[in-house]
């Protein structure tokens, strides 16, 4: 079979564009193909919606080049404070602090914007002879072939590869169409997100407010200002999102604290339900899955994104490794190293995500008085929280060398 | 070549398709010889690599090297050495082999040369190579300095050979007999005569023997619990690994 490229990936998010300038540098041809137009993707506006990138994914970033097109625009985050609280009554007297002193290496990770980050990776896109990208077009059918994959395109259009990278979200038709089916969770609650100005400065501090209605998280963006990711119950998210921006910031304010003075809206509002999706498999003949497409996660401490780019890490480098080899990147003994790497780690972390927000997501006084005493007990064996950080910036365990920003 | 396979009677094409798909299955048949394709295959390109002075980061690599796979099979190595740039030619001395291959290859869009004869028969015409490949092959015949002399034969003066086979100890006998061939029924009862195998000592001896001068060895050691293959300086006792040049 005669390839059009040795790759390709559906999806031009964020995750598909990071897997295609990794596999593009170490000299495989990648098509691109994405279900939205140029310029849309394009927009200088801020939209509201912000990354919080853990370092590790900082690491991958700069490994493909785009850091430094990213890192003035980007708010170190120097600390993150977690507490248990109820709104009214401020913070539970044992508060879950991490500080990046603490690490051997500052900061605990990044926020930015996703403005910032998409024109990154299109400006790096559009400068790789070995990437071709293709906009206002979406993958309509796949077929396996001896040697390849045939997909179709919704222009009529049809490429062959040698794989067919699935970055195509939550409700990726890639894995339908390779029949790979989902498991998932619905929370019964809504992420409300939103960019908020603040009078005093944040000084680089995350904040994470575990409330009885679900998590409230405060994320330093550049300036004074913060990203929110406000959970609420479906029925109480649906209330508030149709309140008018006076009348959200009058409900927002006691939950948000008076610490960074008077707060106003700097952005849309958004609102995003809940609920976890995870594939059964990460890989089938001539298909592999990241990101979104492989396993939708709650948004917690924005950890969808740097999960997809651990599985960019990964599957990078079984791909280069395997062309290195001489072997046929699309077969399924190659796909399956990518996938026994990666899927213990975001099924578990999935599944950890969705238990610390149940646990957290409650107001029984056991549960309450268990959760003061179990952040007063983390807080107080420095190995164990170093560990937990260490964990949250994705910096133990098998790590792939691109998160360790090192070239494949 | 891609032309012979048209030459086939098409009956005999869906068997051999059928054939090929058993070979390239990584669960089926032969399974032992996917799971331990990477760790070959790392062997094999770094000493090429080390040899003739190649770059395995750059695009094809192997450009302009002319390299013969002995005992070729379906092809699990010729076509890794054909993607990397290699001119392959692939022999193999079981006659429906060969067909498998070329289908196998043609699917894949690789160029190889597939040829049904034993590696005597290639040394008898003046055509040489740059690296010479016998994996796991030795163990299998009946004159092993005759085949190490006709290996080197098909070299040319600074090729490379590339052999690999299993070690003669206890050690051996319960990994390669005991446990792939009657506990894990990986391998047919009777695929290895142990008496066969060959201790690195006796390799090197054949290799001397033959004009070619030994420049590396390694172990490739199974780790049962991951289920994968991984190269070791030191660990011989079972599956290793020789390069050698000839001068």
């Amino acid at each position: 079979m005669k390839h059009d490229s040795d790759v390709i990936v559906a999806g031009g998010g964020l995750n598909g564009p990071a897997l295609a300038l990794a596999l593009a540098q170490a000299g495989l041809s990648v098509t691109v193909v994405d279900a939205t137009p140029a310029r849309q993707r394009a927009a200088d506006e801020f939209d509201g919606r912000a990354y919080a990138l853990a370092v590790a994914s900082q690491k991958l970033l700069a490994a493909i080049g785009v850091w430094p097109a990213l890192a003035t625009d980007a708010q170190p985050m120097m600390d993150v404070k977690a507490a248990d609280g109820r709104p009214g009554e401020g913070a539970a007297p044992f508060f879950l602090h991490f500080d990046a002193r603490e690490l051997d290496q500052p900061p605990v990770g990044y926020m930015l914007e996703d403005r910032f980050l998409y024109r990154a990776f299109l400006e790096a896109m559009q400068g790789e002879p070995r990437i071709t990208l293709i906009h206002d077009t979406s993958v309509t059918a796949q077929e396996e072939a001896p040697g390849g994959i045939v997909v179709t395109l919704s222009d009529g259009r049809k490429l062959a590869a040698q794989l067919l990278v699935g970055a195509d979200g939550r409700r990726s038709g890639v894995a339908e169409r390779a029949g790979i089916s989902r498991e998932g969770w619905d929370y019964g609650q809504t992420a409300l997100v939103a960019a908020i100005a603040h009078e005093k400065p944040h000084e680089g501090v995350a904040y994470q407010y575990f409330m009885t209605s679900g998590p409230l998280a405060i994320l330093p963006l550049k300036g004074n200002r913060s990203s929110i990711v406000w959970s609420e119950t479906r029925e109480r998210a649906a209330a508030i999102a149709a309140l008018d921006d006076a009348d959200f910031l009058e409900v927002l304010r006691p939950r948000f604290g008076d610490f960074l003075g008077e707060i106003s809206l700097a952005g849309p509002r958004f609102s995003y339900p809940l609920n976890l999706t995870l594939a059964r498999a990460y890989a089938a003949p001539r298909v592999a899955l990241i990101g979104d497409a492989a396993h939708g996660v709650h948004p917690i401490a924005g950890q969808g994104l740097n999960l997809g780019l651990r599985d960019v890490g990964a599957l990078a480098q079984v791909l280069v490794e395997a062309m290195r080899r001489g072997e046929d990147i699309g077969a399924l003994d190659i796909l399956e190293r990518y996938q026994s790497w990666r899927r213990f780690d975001s099924t578990s972390l999935a599944l950890g995500m969705d238990a610390v927000n149940k646990l957290f997501s409650n107001d029984n006084p056991v549960l309450r008085a268990g959760r003061d005493l179990g952040m007063g007990l983390v807080n107080a064996i420095p190995g164990l929280r170093q560990n937990f950080m260490r964990q949250a910036a994705g910096l133990s365990g098998d790590v792939p060398r691109l998160l360790q920003g090192r070239a494949l | 070549m891609a032309q012979a396979t048209n030459t086939i009677d098409p009956a005999e094409v869906a068997k051999f398709e059928a054939m090929a798909a058993e070979w390239w299955d990584p669960t089926g048949k032969f399974k032992p010889l996917h799971l331990m394709n990477p760790v070959r295959l790392d062997y094999i390109t770094q000493q090429i690599a080390a040899q003739f002075g190649r770059d395995l980061k750059a695009p094809q690599p192997f450009k302009g090297l002319r390299l013969l796979d002995i005992g070729c099979g379906g092809g699990l190595l010729s076509e890794p050495m054909a993607r990397l740039g290699a001119e392959v030619v692939g022999a193999d001395a079981a006659p429906r082999n060969i067909p498998v291959a070329q289908l196998h290859a043609e699917q894949s869009g690789l160029e190889i040369d597939y040829r049904n004869c034993a590696a005597e028969d290639i040394a008898a015409t003046d055509e040489r190579f740059d690296v010479v490949l016998a994996m796991e092959i030795i163990e299998h015949v009946a004159d092993t300095q005759g085949f190490t002399d006709t290996c080197a034969e098909l070299l040319k003066p600074g090729g490379l050979m590339v052999m690999s086979t299993l070690n003669r100890n206890p050690k051996s006998f319960m990994a390669a007999i005991v446990g792939a061939e009657w506990v894990m029924r990986w391998l047919p009862k009777g695929t290895h005569e142990w008496s066969k195998f060959i201790t690195p000592d006796e390799l090197y001896a054949l290799i001397r023997n033959a004009g070619l001068d030994a420049v590396d060895r390694k172990g490739m050691v199974f780790n049962p619990l991951t289920f994968g293959w991984k190269l070791c300086e030191r660990d011989l006792s079972v599956n290793y690994a020789v390069a050698a040049v000839k001068r």
